[in-house]
């Protein structure tokens, strides 16, 4: 089977005929015949000249396929069809191999195949690769944790100028390092969840934002925080189709996160906060860190009203105290939790170090006995239902 | 050297054709400048002159540039000239001159009669927005009050494109012809604009809906015949209007097709299956389809007058002198000198309504008009698509091109709709079928009243399927209190 592709295709139902989309591409790729305008993907190279002028917006549209829509097809469409099932495994976060194989470990601890909430947005992914990658202005680089910390979390803002680059929260962005390794061999890609919600870090930007810790070895991460504000940087992506917010008010979703793994859930917090801040489903935080120095946005959080976000942030490094995890307290909360998890709005996302994982499991299979439900049956139906996510590395 | 990609902002009119270096005409420009504000004043939308409005703007020509979004009160917008990128080595593409380098000065024989294609193309773009200059205070959303007033500050701009074109190569005639476009206004009894159809009124925002369908659809193909042209100028600044102009198709189409819809939706809720149950459809504060049917009856017929008659030797010595092609002259596949071509057209002879085979030089305007309908047609059809969708039992069709003709061979004859020929008397007891009657003026003014709350929509329309620049369904495309 053929490795599954982005195709560039065009809104029957809203296109008005006007033939601006063919008379701006630059490679011809776009033609028409009486009925509709259509795209011809052996030659769309992906430019994007045809999106600005378009007065319909029907120009903007794009499914993954495993095989092309061919130009009869295209003619033959009162609408668009829906976007198909890619059934091939692990192939519908990313097209780029490499990519795909940094998601499929985060996404390993889920247990099984990761499904998207039925109300998320449909994300777009790939839209930029290694081989044209877009690129970004730095607009911001501020340090997160506290200046006595020896964790350096950045909090990174990247603007795209006049180039669209859609996103939703928990996508990720790539990064490649300028320059070569030890070998002579450029670096690899580094992926960084976008910390900011789908239209942009201030609303209406084109813009977003990540939050980066910066690793002793890490040439990715240092390359990153050291950013300076004006400096360029080619972005790739966005990738991921699957670890994404439900749009229904309704859904609750309980976050579990350390360190640097709370950047989506600054997207999901924030998106919700923006679109629905009256929303009548319930928001949970639950975030590990050694001190609260180390934690990135702490004072922010504090910020946020109990009525959207309900906060526990758990210390394992505090002088003199009991260590405690994120499963301590999911623990502590255990009565709200376990109403929570009846509910079949209920969604959860774990989202941090690997060493996580296994605790946050038993803390979810303990709290679940308590009200005599199997967290290990419930987990595969809540996952196969697009409400179980994990994504940690 | 000019950068003919960028807008310059350095002079008081942006520009991609480096007014910054030829002081006369910048000067001249300069001079007609204010009046052009003060006319925008006086005959630009009534009210509104203060709000901000979320438009675009180009500030380059490349498709990346032309459309940047954001909020402007519009005698604050930035009127430019712009025209699309040179190609070097362009050649004339048809006509006597077919092969000879495109014309990058005006050759001396063609003077008059390029000066007055200019001419009649710069009085339509300020006559439409004299014409919708009431309809503000009845928008039917704060989206489609948005829709209407880019509608009218790019009318504005394609003005300032045949300006600088009269300014730049015409020299005093230039100039007066200049002020002359800023006279005239759509409607007066003494100094009316040039052509009929801009001299009527735009009563309601079904007739801006349909005006920007039909009759800026005649303006695409205008435009594009004379982008074809070998005077390179012009070319030039047409390709670029071509792509602003698509925006006012797109008002119209979905102006429409969004009533369409509403009524539709309207009927199947109240359980009406009869879309000729007029007076119950009514009840239900939308527009009937056989009312919209009459507008488009009206509409079309008005706009097939701007074509001019079906036979003309001006159209055929535009040709000849390779200042106006035909519509897509350079995909059509033919010697471009027609010197032997015939082309069919209607004619009325002996009180019967015949195809004949003219010569194809003189019959160059009925070309246009053959590929002006074909183009309405497939526009009526996505109209129809979402009539069948909500399972409505009704089409909407274009009449005869015999119907309400002022101009040409059957304008003094009576024709139905379906092409058939009626006396008078038989006429009168008809005609209130076809065309709107003031009946029907007076219910779709009882639907005209303004709504302005943010993400609300008039009863008798659906709101629109993708926002503007994809802005949500809430968005304030007209902050009215700014």
């Amino acid at each position: 089977m053929n490795a599954p592709i982005k195709q560039h295709l065009i809104d029957p139902e809203i296109c008005i005929r006007c033939n601006t989309c063919e008379e701006t591409c630059p490679v011809d790729a776009i033609t028409h015949d009486a009925n509709n305008y259509v795209v011809d993907v052996s030659k769309c190279n992906l430019c994007l000249n045809c999106i600005p002028p378009c007065p319909t917006g029907s120009i903007d549209n794009w499914r993954i396929v495993t095989s092309a829509y061919s130009l009869d097809d295209q003619y033959s469409w009162m609408e668009l069809p829906a976007q198909e099932q890619i059934v091939v495994a692990g192939h519908n976060e990313a097209i780029d191999d490499d990519v795909q194989a940094l998601i499929d470990s985060a996404h390993k601890g889920v247990g099984g195949k990761s499904v998207a909430p039925a109300s998320a947005a449909k994300p777009s992914v790939n839209l930029f690769n290694r081989e044209k990658p877009i690129v970004a202005t730095v607009t911001g680089n501020y340090r997160l944790t506290h200046e006595d910390s020896d964790v350096d979390v950045h909090h990174i803002i990247l603007d795209f100028g006049d180039t669209a680059f859609p996103v939703l929260e928990g996508q990720s962005i790539g990064i490649v390092a300028p320059g070569v390794d030890a070998d002579g061999k450029p670096h690899r890609v580094r992926l960084y969840s976008i910390a900011s919600p789908r239209h942009g870090e201030r609303p209406n930007h084109n813009n977003l934002a990540l939050t980066v810790k910066r690793e002793p070895q890490g040439v990715c991460s240092n390359y990153v925080c050291d950013l300076k504000k004006g400096d360029k940087i080619e972005v790739t992506g966005p990738f991921g189709a699957t670890f994404l917010m439900p749009n229904d008010p309704a859904a609750n979703i309980i976050m579990i996160c350390t360190g640097t793994g709370s950047a989506p859930f600054r997207a999901f917090t924030e998106w919700r906060r923006r679109s629905a801040p009256n929303a009548p489903g319930r928001m949970l935080l639950f975030f590990g860190a050694r001190r609260p120095s180390d934690l990135p946005y702490f004072g922010p959080l504090q910020k946020v009203p109990n009525s959207l976000l309900g906060k526990h942030f758990a210390y394992s490094r505090i002088p003199g105290e009991k260590k405690v995890y994120v499963q301590d307290l999911m623990r502590v909360e255990q009565e709200e939790l376990s109403r929570l998890l009846k509910s079949d709005m209920t969604h959860i996302y774990v989202c941090g170090l690997k060493g996580m994982e296994q605790g946050v499991d038993s803390a979810l299979d303990d709290i679940c006995r308590s009200v005599e439900l199997k967290w290990h049956d419930m987990r595969d139906a809540m996952r196969a239902q697009g409400r179980y996510h994990v994504e940690t590395y | 050297m000019t950068d003919t990609i960028n807008v310059d902002y350095s002079t008081r009119i942006p520009n991609n054709v480096g007014l910054t270096e030829d002081r006369t005409v910048l000067r001249a420009l300069e001079g007609w400048h204010p009046g052009y504000i003060d006319w925008w004043k006086d005959m630009g939308p009534e009210g509104f002159q203060e709000a901000l409005v979320y438009l675009r703007t180009a500030v380059s020509v490349d498709p990346q540039g032309w459309a940047k979004f954001d909020y402007v009160k519009m005698p604050e917008y930035r009127w430019g000239v712009l025209l699309a990128p040179k190609e070097e080595g362009r050649k004339v593409n048809f006509g006597k001159h077919k092969g000879e380098p495109a014309f990058q000065e005006v050759p001396g024989e063609y003077r008059a009669m390029l000066r007055r294609l200019i001419v009649i193309q710069g009085d339509t773009e300020p006559a439409s927005v004299e014409q919708q200059r009431h309809l503000g205070k009845t928008a039917p959303s704060l989206y489609d009050l948005r829709n209407l007033f880019q509608v009218n500050v790019e009318e504005g701009r394609h003005l300032w494109a045949m300006v600088y074109l009269l300014h730049k190569y015409f020299g005093r005639d230039g100039r007066e012809e200049a002020d002359e476009l800023l006279r005239r206004r759509s409607g007066d009894a003494d100094s009316p604009r040039m052509l009929g159809a801009f001299n009527e009124k735009t009563p309601d925002w079904l007739s801006f809906f349909m005006f920007t369908f039909f009759t800026d659809r005649d303006g695409k193909m205008q435009l594009e015949s004379l982008a074809q042209s070998g005077f390179d100028p012009l070319s030039r600044s047409c390709r670029f209007m071509l792509t602003e102009e698509a925006h006012h198709m797109f008002v119209g189409e979905t102006g429409v097709g969004r009533t369409i819809q509403r009524t539709c939706e309207a009927m199947k809720a109240a359980g009406i299956e009869d879309p000729f149950a007029i007076d119950k459809i009514r009840a239900l504060g939308v527009i009937d389809l056989p009312t919209i049917q009459k507008k488009l009856n009206l509409h079309y017929s008005l706009t097939l007058d701007l074509f001019g008659a079906e036979i003309s030797t001006n159209s055929a010595n535009f040709y000849n002198a390779g200042l106006k092609g035909r519509f897509g002259e350079t995909k059509i596949d033919d010697d471009h000198v027609l010197t032997n071509a015939t082309y069919p057209v209607l004619k009325l002879i002996d009180g019967k309504i015949v195809k004949v085979d003219e010569p194809a030089l003189t019959a160059l305007n009925m070309r246009l008009r053959d590929d002006y309908s074909e183009d309405c047609a497939k526009g009526v059809e996505r109209w129809n698509r979402i009539i069948q969708k909500e399972g409505v039992d009704f089409r909407l069709e274009l009449p005869h091109v015999a119907f309400n003709r002022k101009i040409g061979e059957f304008r003094n004859v009576n024709v139905t709709p379906k092409g058939l020929i009626l006396g008078d008397t038989d006429w009168a007891k008809v005609r209130d079928d076809y065309l709107p009657s003031s009946s029907d003026g007076e219910y779709l003014n009882s639907l005209m009243t303004g709504h302005f709350g943010v993400g609300e929509y008039a009863g008798w329309i659906a709101a629109p399927k993708v926002g503007i620049d994809n802005k949500p369904g809430d968005f304030e495309y007209v902050r009215i209190a700014a």
